[in-house]
C-alpha cells in the first residue's frame, strides 16, 4: 500500500536502527508524545531495536485517556436523558465513568452512537429534529478543526438540537508540564506528527529553547518513529535542542493555515483539566462567542453531575506523565484487564496500559517483548 | 413445521379480519391466522419449494445415509441486513453450510428460522427470502422445514435468520482442534478479513468507498476437493466472528498447542487493508464469511494447498503458520522481523479517534 509499505520496509528500519545504535555514545530518554506512537512502538517491537543506550518513555498523546473523569460522567448522564442521542468516536465508548461506561449507557436504552466525523453527528440533528444530538468532542488539536467544522455547520445551518461536549486539550502544555517536574527522565520528545501538520511547529520553538530539549515532529508508521529517534539522538550528541520536523511529508511549519483559522474561530484557550494530571494553564479549547450556545455543559447545565474522585488503585497519571511504565503497575493485567479496565489507557487505542497489554501480555509466559533480531 | 398453514392455500385465499397494512409486515403477519399463511405462502414458501417444505408438514423426514449425522445452528443478526457482496438471506446459508462443511461433513438439509420485527418493509423481506432461496438452490442444499414468528416494533431489529443444517461424514474422518498437533501446518484458503470491512464499509457514518464486498460463499465444495487431495486434516475451522485472530487463538487453546503466524503470509487484499488503516482496525480480527484454515500434517501441506487453490473459492491459499509443542498460545512474527503474542480484543474492534 503507498505510504504504508515503504515505511514499513525490513531492509530500512533495520539500517536506520543500525545507524541508531551506532550514533548514541551513552544512555538517553526520549519521550514520544502520542499514543498512536506508542502503539505502534510497541506493535512492531521497534523498542528492542534501538539498543541499551537508548530509552523510549510514553507521554500524554492519549485523547481518550486525559479525558476528565467528570466529562465522562456528564457524557454518561446525558446518554441516558430520553431526549438525548449521544455521539461519539468508538473508543470513548470503553472508557471507565463512576458508573459504568457509554456501553453500559447504550444498554439501559441510552441511545449512544458511534460516528466517525464530527459532521455526521451535526447531520444527524438535521435528520433527527425530534432529539437533542449531542457529540462528546475529545481529542487534540488533531480532532479539533473537525469539530469546529461541525460547530460551523451547525450555526449555519441554524439547528436548534445539536451541541458539543467538548473536552479539547492542547499538546504544548503537557509537555512544558512534564518538563517542570523536577523528577523528569525526558530529554528529547518526538512530538505527534498529526498534532504538527494542524499547528505547526513554532509553539515547541520556546519549549525547546527554555528547557533544552529536541524536539522532533514525528510520524506514526515505524520507518518515522526510528528517523525521529535518530534526529533527536543526533541533536543530543550534538549538544543541540531545536525543533525540527521528520513527518515532512505532512507538516509545515506553520500547520494548516484554514484548520486554525478555522480553530481561532470557534474555540478559545482555557485551563482544562486532564484525567490523572490535573489542571493544566491553557491546555484546553472551549467554545467561544457565538458558538457558546452550542455548549452541552450550558444547554444541559442543570442535569450534569459535579465531578467525581477517581479510582485509587489506578495510576494512569504517572504513566501519562512518563513517570510509572504500564506493566510496572501493580494492578496492570490483574485487577486492570481491557475487559475490566481500571482507568482509560487500559481501553483506548491510544492508551499505553492497552499496548503494554496487547503487546506485552505480562503472565503470557513468552519472552517479554519482541525477540530482536 | 409450525407455519400453521395446515391447508395453506386455501387459508391464504380468506379475507383476513385484522386490518393488514400493505407493504409491512404487521403482527397479524404472526398471528397464526390468515396474514400469516399469505406471508409464508408468498414470501417464504415461494422461494424456498422443494419436495419436502411442500409437504407442509410440522417437520421432515431425511434419508440420510451411511456415515456420521453432522448438525450445526447459527443465528445471523447482521445490521444492515443488506452489505455489499451479501445479505443476510445468502449469509445464513452459507454460515451454516460453512459451519456443516469445517465438521467434514457434506450439507444435506436446512432449516429457516425467521423473526420479523413488525414494520419491516415486505419488499425487504422478499428480497433476503429470494436470495436465502438462491443460495440454497446453489448450494444444492434444501430448506425443509422452518418457522416464522413476528415481534413488536422495536423488540426485534429488522430481520433475524436462524439456520440449522444437518450433514453427514463418512465414517472414520474425524475433524477439529482436538487433532491439532506440533508439526502441523496451518494454511489459509484466502484473503482475510473482507466481511467485517464490508459490513462497517456501509454502517451509518462510516461512508467508505472501493472495492469492498463481503467474501460470503459457501466452502463445501472447496473442502471435498480438500479431502480427495488430502488423506490427513486434522483441523479446519471457518474464521467468522472475531477473525483469524480469534479462530486461532481458540484452536490453540484448545488443543494445547503454540501457533506461531507469519503476519506477512496472511494475504490482505489492498482496498481491505487501506480500509483497516483508516480505521485503526486489526484485519486479524474482522470476520470471514468465505475462508477457512486448515491444519495438516506437514507432509501433506504442499498436496492440501494445491487441491485449495485449484478451486476458485481457494484463490489466494497460502501457508500462514505452523504449530509447535506449547501452552494453548498464539505468537505472531511481524514483517520487521519480531514476534509477539496475539492477544484477543476484549469486544467487538471499535473504530478510534484519530
Amino acid at each position: 500500500m503507498k505510504w504504508v509499505d515503504e515505511y514499513r520496509d525490513p531492509a530500512a528500519i533495520h539500517h536506520v536502527a543500525a545507524e541508531i545504535r551506532a550514533t548514541a555514545t551513552r544512555p538517553w530518554t526520549l519521550m514520544e508524545v502520542c499514543g498512536g506512537q506508542t502503539h505502534a512502538i510497541l506493535a512492531h517491537g521497534l523498542d528492542a531495536l534501538l539498543g541499551t543506550d537508548v530509552s523510549l518513555l510514553h507521554g500524554p498523546g492519549c485523547p481518550v485517556c486525559v479525558t476528565p473523569l467528570a466529562t465522562l460522567d456528564r457524557a454518561l448522564a446525558l446518554a441516558l436523558r430520553s431526549e438525548v442521542t449521544l455521539c461519539s468516536f468508538g473508543d470513548m465508548l470503553r472508557v471507565p465513568g463512576s458508573a459504568g461506561d457509554l456501553f453500559g449507557a447504550r444498554a439501559r436504552g441510552g441511545d449512544v452512537r458511534i460516528v466517525y466525523s464530527p459532521l455526521d453527528a451535526a447531520r444527524l440533528a438535521e435528520r433527527l429534529p425530534g432529539r437533542q444530538v449531542v457529540f462528546l468532542a475529545v481529542g487534540f488539536e488533531t480532532t479539533a478543526p473537525a469539530v469546529a467544522a461541525a460547530a460551523r455547520f451547525a450555526r449555519q445551518r441554524g439547528l436548534p438540537n445539536f451541541s458539543l461536549l467538548v473536552s479539547h486539550v492542547r499538546v504544548p502544555p503537557a509537555l512544558e508540564a512534564i518538563l517542570s517536574d523536577p523528577e523528569t527522565r525526558v530529554q528529547a520528545f518526538l512530538a505527534a506528527g498529526h498534532v504538527c501538520t494542524v499547528m505547526g511547529t513554532a509553539e515547541y520553538e520556546p519549549i525547546a529553547a527554555r528547557h533544552g530539549v529536541p524536539v522532533v515532529a514525528t510520524g506514526f508508521e515505524p520507518l518515522d518513529i526510528l528517523e525521529g529517534v535518530l534526529r533527536a539522538l543526533r541533536q543530543l550528541e550534538a549538544g543541540e535542542a531545536r525543533v525540527e520536523i521528520q513527518y515532512a511529508r505532512a507538516v509545515r511549519p506553520e500547520g494548516n493555515p484554514h484548520a486554525r483559522a478555522l480553530l481561532a474561530e470557534v474555540f478559545e484557550v482555557v485551563d482544562r483539566p486532564w484525567r490523572g494530571i490535573g489542571t493544566l494553564p491553557r491546555s484546553g479549547l472551549a467554545l467561544h462567542g457565538d458558538y457558546a450556545a452550542l455548549d452541552a455543559e450550558r444547554r444541559f447545565a442543570d442535569a450534569l453531575p459535579a465531578a467525581a474522585a477517581e479510582p485509587a488503585a489506578c495510576r494512569a497519571g504517572e504513566v501519562l506523565r512518563g513517570a510509572l511504565r504500564p506493566d510496572r503497575c501493580p494492578a496492570f493485567g490483574r485487577d486492570c484487564t481491557p475487559e475490566r479496565p481500571l482507568g482509560a489507557p487500559m481501553v483506548s487505542a491510544e492508551g499505553a496500559c492497552a499496548a503494554y497489554f496487547q503487546y506485552r501480555p505480562a503472565a503470557s509466559g513468552e519472552a517479554p517483548g519482541p525477540e530482536a533480531p | 413445521m409450525s407455519h400453521e398453514t395446515a391447508p395453506g392455500a386455501r387459508l391464504a385465499a380468506l379475507a383476513c379480519p385484522l386490518p393488514v397494512e400493505g407493504d409491512r409486515v404487521t403482527l397479524a403477519h404472526g398471528a397464526g391466522a390468515g396474514a400469516s399463511a399469505r406471508l409464508f405462502e408468498e414470501r417464504v414458501h415461494a422461494h424456498l419449494a422443494n419436495p419436502a417444505l411442500d409437504r407442509r408438514h410440522d417437520g421432515a423426514l431425511l434419508d440420510l445415509g451411511p456415515g456420521r449425522v453432522a448438525i450445526s445452528t447459527d443465528t445471523f443478526v447482521v445490521d444492515p441486513p443488506e452489505f455489499p457482496g451479501g445479505d443476510l438471506g445468502s449469509l445464513a446459508v452459507h454460515g451454516t453450510v460453512n459451519d456443516l462443511a469445517m465438521c467434514g461433513a457434506s450439507p444435506r438439509a436446512l432449516t429457516c428460522g425467521l423473526v420479523l420485527e413488525e414494520g419491516l418493509p415486505l419488499a425487504a423481506l422478499d428480497r433476503i427470502v429470494a436470495s436465502l432461496g438462491r443460495a440454497a438452490r446453489t448450494v444444492g442444499v434444501p430448506v425443509v422445514t422452518g418457522d416464522t414468528k413476528v415481534v413488536e416494533r422495536g423488540k426485534g431489529d429488522g430481520v433475524f435468520i436462524n439456520t440449522t443444517g444437518v450433514g453427514v461424514a463418512p465414517p472414520g474422518r474425524d475433524v477439529g482442534p482436538h487433532r491439532v498437533r506440533p508439526g502441523d501446518v496451518l494454511l489459509l484458503s484466502g484473503p482475510i478479513a473482507e466481511h467485517g470491512v464490508a459490513v462497517l464499509s456501509v454502517r451509518e457514518g462510516i461512508g467508505l468507498e472501493g472495492e469492498l464486498a463481503s467474501d460470503s460463499a459457501p466452502l463445501h465444495e472447496l473442502v471435498s476437493g480438500l479431502f480427495a487431495a488430502v488423506r490427513d486434516v486434522h483441523c479446519l475451522r471457518d474464521p467468522t466472528r472475531g477473525g483469524v485472530g480469534a479462530a486461532v487463538c481458540e484452536i490453540a487453546s484448545t488443543s494445547g498447542t503454540r501457533i506461531v503466524l507469519d503476519e506477512s503470509a496472511i494475504p490482505v487484499r489492498e482496498p481491505v487493508r487501506a480500509a483497516c488503516e483508516l480505521l485503526g482496525l486489526d484485519p486479524l480480527f474482522l470476520a470471514c464469511e468465505g475462508r477457512c484454515l486448515v491444519f495438516v500434517p506437514e507432509a501433506e501441506a504442499e498436496a492440501a494447498l494445491h487441491a485449495l487453490a485449484a478451486r476458485p473459492e481457494g484463490r489466494g491459499a497460502a501457508r500462514v503458520g505452523r504449530v509447535e509443542a506449547g501452552a494453548g498460545r498464539v505468537v505472531l512474527e511481524t514483517a520487521i522481523g519480531g514476534s509477539r503474542v496475539l492477544v484477543l480484543p476484549p469486544g467487538e474492534p471499535l473504530p478510534r479517534i484519530c
